[in-house]
């Protein structure tokens, strides 16, 4: 138990739950409590005394079931959470803060002791309280308490005698009262402390994680902050953003989800079967990233948008074999070279953009792309203070050209045809108990990712040891022969 | 898409230092001037602007905030709810608890699956980030952090790095490797350094930069090998506590939100903030893109969940119930993005029916906060890690 930072209490521990705890405290609880709406209460039989307004579990159950139309499980579930922060306590097994759906009773905590008060709960209120009932009947604290106790009295050793004389008072005061109220508030206030200083091994519902920086009570915008806001952000907010018609924009989003509704796993039976499910993954290595052949559904996602294409590795390279078969490769190649540029490493940059420069954009380069005069220029000139982003508007350009042209070109072309002939279309396979238990023993680990870039690596290295064939001395070759169409002229300056 | 809707980003020389950088476009005195990042800051803080009182700022913000709502409304002609009229409904979810990872000796605060689809990572409050392989449940790899409360891990592109990070301010970066002896904490390479703990980071599309968000109220840019920060991202008043990257490859945009009850979207090249949010009633703990790029959804401690369209540039959901309570830690969609799984305080996780609006089925099984969920890479499961000490996979 650490002792408090008083200097930094600004309320923190209540500001990941104020929310939730102003609309249970001020809503929920009053009319669970309500005489006649509430949930029924009843009388509990002590030895001589009788205390009334309690409740039984399965009554709070079926009381938040009907209350929110929910299933009983999350009424369980919900009430569980109420006994958690505190809100009601258990009589019996007063240490498992859970709602038994049973006869098991329950009462309504006092509001003196909700969560939601605003004063932090002290050491030193426990330590009063921990020796008060240490004065009552010596032994009678449980072992944690016990432990509790004594390093309590360790750190707070200078204001012990303030503590204990604290408990003798709370002691004598709470003998003048009548022996129910008595027995309610001590279960009040055990039930209290079970909450803020839970016992080991359990749950705490107080328990929030990190405080957060920001004071929550406080209107904290900077002078900084407000400047920033009013001259930068709100006017460009305003004024630069090109908004659409929500019928069209929303449209787009319900269109999405129609289009992917049979490739969504959790809407659309997956085949042959989900590997989570059956244990058996086929699925995964009939998906595999560099496949032969792909699956039909596979290859239909490559239809529903250019990025889609791009982003399957074996649809790029269905897409990079139809370009090269047109001898227009040098569009994806020039893409792919930005945007290595621009989520590669920043040592190396400048070099990289000059080699792309020299590759792809410079006259006479050995496998120029034809953008136009406006963005050359641009380009050419951000390219003597070269950044990871100078590509960008060329990039841009040649996307667009490739998504309005080449796409479309290639879902006609018969490299498309022939992929999606050859796809393989797998049947749904359902396993009995016996082979789905057989499955589950016969789990096997896959290839490590390390493993698998660690053989790229080499792949790649070999091929470059052994020369292959050059794409762009073909390409200047194939030109000189006249087969290809002449060389564009250079760009004019 | 996100190729139609380009914000004019320019890159040139300042109107103040002269330097080449990406420009951001700021109004001084309603003049419109290009400032790199830097200059925008110096003035910032000079407060060139010292004619000005705090009252007057005030309103002077309160008044182009209005104009915004308004500017916003214009172009709403129709709710989400109205347009999924026609669609069919979901049909119900038979999803169970498929594997239940044990070995974290605290709460598990963090996790990330990794490209295969199998392998996830994932942190906890005593340090330790463990590399599983979920579909056989073996622990690959174990690194012991420095610090406690590893509040975001993440699992690089190639699958051959991981990076962490939370109460020591920074991200470390750790390759993994295929010896099981090696000591990985060896080889740890210090990325980012925040003045503040560590909230969440990501790879970007390669392993060569992360993106982090902070307790100091910054997200940032890195360059991974040399540490270099590329770009920072100033514009939350308080804690930022989740960010995520936009999903298409030709997107360069980043959402954030943060405990000012904003949710931001950032442009990556010029640190300039392009739309900002702040219909949500308390601290935003999640933000996660639709899978289109074209909206995103945030969690809050309010107990709802919201979707934002990113184009209308206005919030078009609202995910909530009477009986939900308690507030929302994290949330994904599933592939198409029909679906919405939300991890919730009270160790229970939601779905919820994006265009309907309304909940579909509900997972029970955690014994504590679920503290993260997110769907693995080709939609086939959804893993929850939760402050139980366990992380489940459901399908």
């Amino acid at each position: 138990m650490t002792i408090k930072n008083a200097m930094r209490d600004h309320g923190q521990r209540y500001r990941p739950r104020m929310a939730c705890l102003k609309k249970v405290g001020s809503a929920v609880l009053l009319e669970m409590q309500d005489p006649k709406t509430g949930v029924k209460s009843q009388l509990q039989r002590l030895v001589i005394t009788t205390i009334p307004h309690a409740i039984t579990g399965e009554d709070i159950v079926a009381w938040l079931a009907n209350k929110f139309n929910i299933s009983a499980e999350e009424g369980r579930s919900l009430g569980t959470m109420l006994v958690a922060l505190g809100y009601i306590y258990p009589l019996q097994d007063h240490k498992r803060l859970v709602v038994k759906p049973d006869a098991s009773l329950y009462r309504f905590q006092t509001p003196y002791f909700w969560p939601a008060q605003q004063w932090p709960v002290e050491d030193t209120d426990y330590a009063i309280y921990l020796a008060k009932r240490n004065i009552r009947k010596k032994g009678i604290l449980e072992l944690y308490e016990q432990e509790q106790y004594n390093h309590l009295h360790k750190w707070m050793n200078h204001k012990w005698d303030f503590i204990v004389m604290q408990a003798k008072e709370q002691y004598r005061a709470g003998k003048e009262r009548k022996k129910p109220d008595r027995a309610v508030f001590d279960c009040q206030e055990r039930a209290y402390w079970v909450v803020h200083r839970p016992p080991p091994g359990t749950v705490s519902g107080m328990d929030y994680g990190l405080d957060r920086l920001i004071d929550p009570n406080a209107e904290e915008v900077t002078e900084t902050d407000l400047i920033f806001l009013t001259f930068l952000w709100l006017p460009s907010l305003s004024c630069f953003l090109p908004r659409v018609k929500s019928s069209v924009s929303i449209g787009a989003l319900v269109k999405f989800v129609t289009t992917h509704k049979n490739h969504d796993p959790f809407l659309a039976q997956c085949l042959p079967s989900n590997p989570w499910v059956t244990d058996d993954v086929s699925y995964w290595t009939l998906n595999m990233a560099n496949v032969e052949i792909p699956t039909k559904m596979r290859v239909e996602r490559w239809t529903f948008s250019f990025v889609e294409l791009l982003e399957d590795p074996r649809g790029r390279d269905d897409f990079r074999f139809f370009l090269k078969k047109e001898f227009s490769g040098e569009n994806l190649a020039f893409w792919e070279g930005c945007e290595d540029l621009k989520w590669g490493a920043a040592a190396g940059m400048s070099e990289k953009a000059q080699h792309i420069y020299k590759t792809f954009l410079a006259r006479g380069a050995p496998r120029w792309i034809n953008i136009d005069g406006t963005t050359m220029e641009a380009t050419v000139r951000g390219l003597k203070h070269p950044h990871r982003y100078v590509l960008d508007a060329a990039q841009t350009h040649i996307f667009m050209l490739m998504k309005k042209d080449s796409y479309g070109r290639y879902l006609k072309s018969q490299v498309f045809k022939d992929t999606t002939k050859n796809a393989i279309n797998p049947e749904e396979q359902k396993f009995t108990d016996a082979q789905l238990d057989q499955n589950a023993r016969n789990r096997r680990p896959s290839l490590s990712p390390i493993a698998i870039r660690q053989m790229e690596l080499e792949q790649k290295a070999k091929l470059a040891a052994s020369g292959p064939v050059d794409i762009t001395q073909v390409m200047s070759k194939l030109s000189k022969q006249g087969k290809d169409a002449p060389p564009p002229p250079p760009p004019k300056k | 898409m996100c190729d139609q809707t380009f914000m004019a980003i320019t890159f040139g020389p300042c109107d103040n230092c002269s330097t080449t950088s990406p420009l951001m476009n700021i109004y001084i005195k309603n003049e419109p001037t290009n400032y790199c990042s830097f200059c925008v800051e110096m003035m910032a803080c000079q407060g060139l602007l010292k004619g000005e009182t705090l009252a007057s700022l005030k309103n002077e913000s309160e008044s182009l905030k209005k104009k915004l709502e308004e500017e916003r409304a214009k172009l709403h002609d129709v709710e989400l709810h109205q347009v999924a009229e026609k669609i069919e409904v979901v049909s119900a979810l038979s999803i169970k608890t498929r594997r239940v990872l044990k070995g974290h000796g605290n709460k598990v605060l963090c996790m990330d699956w990794c490209k295969d689809k199998r392998r996830l990572v994932s942190s906890s409050q005593d340090g330790k980030v463990i590399v599983w392989d979920g579909f056989t449940l073996n622990k690959e790899h174990a690194v012991p952090m420095p610090c406690t409360w590893v509040m975001a891990c993440a699992y690089a592109p190639s699958g051959c790095a991981i990076a962490c990070g939370g109460l020591d301010n920074k991200c470390s970066v750790y390759p993994l490797s295929l010896d099981k002896n090696e000591n990985l904490a060896a080889k740890k390479k210090s990325v980012a350094m925040h003045t503040n703990y560590l909230s969440g980071c990501t790879f970007t599309n390669s392993d060569m930069q992360i993106l982090t968000s902070s307790g100091d109220g910054t997200c940032a840019l890195w360059d991974v090998e040399s540490g270099q920060l590329l770009q920072s991202f100033h514009g939350h008043t308080a804690d930022v506590l989740s960010l995520d990257l936009a999903p298409s490859e030709t997107g360069n945009t980043f959402v954030s939100g943060g405990c000012d009850k904003k949710a931001n979207v950032w442009d990556m090249r010029s640190g300039q903030n392009v739309q900002s949010f702040e219909t949500h009633e308390s601290d935003i703990n999640c933000v996660k893109y639709y899978p289109s790029g074209d909206a995103f959804a945030s969690a809050s401690d309010d107990a709802t969940c919201r979707l934002y369209d990113l184009r209308a540039d206005r919030e078009v959901a609202v995910y909530q119930k009477d009986s939900i309570i308690f507030g929302v830690s994290s949330l994904d969609f599933s592939l198409s993005g029909r679906l919405l799984f939300g991890g919730y305080n009270d160790y229970t996780i939601n779905i919820w029916d994006v265009l309907k609006g309304n909940r579909v089925s509900m997972l029970f099984g955690h014994e504590n906060r679920v503290s993260t969920v997110k769907v693995s890479p080709d939609g086939t499961s959804v893993c929850s890690a939760s402050w139980d000490n366990t992380l489940r996979i459901w399908a």
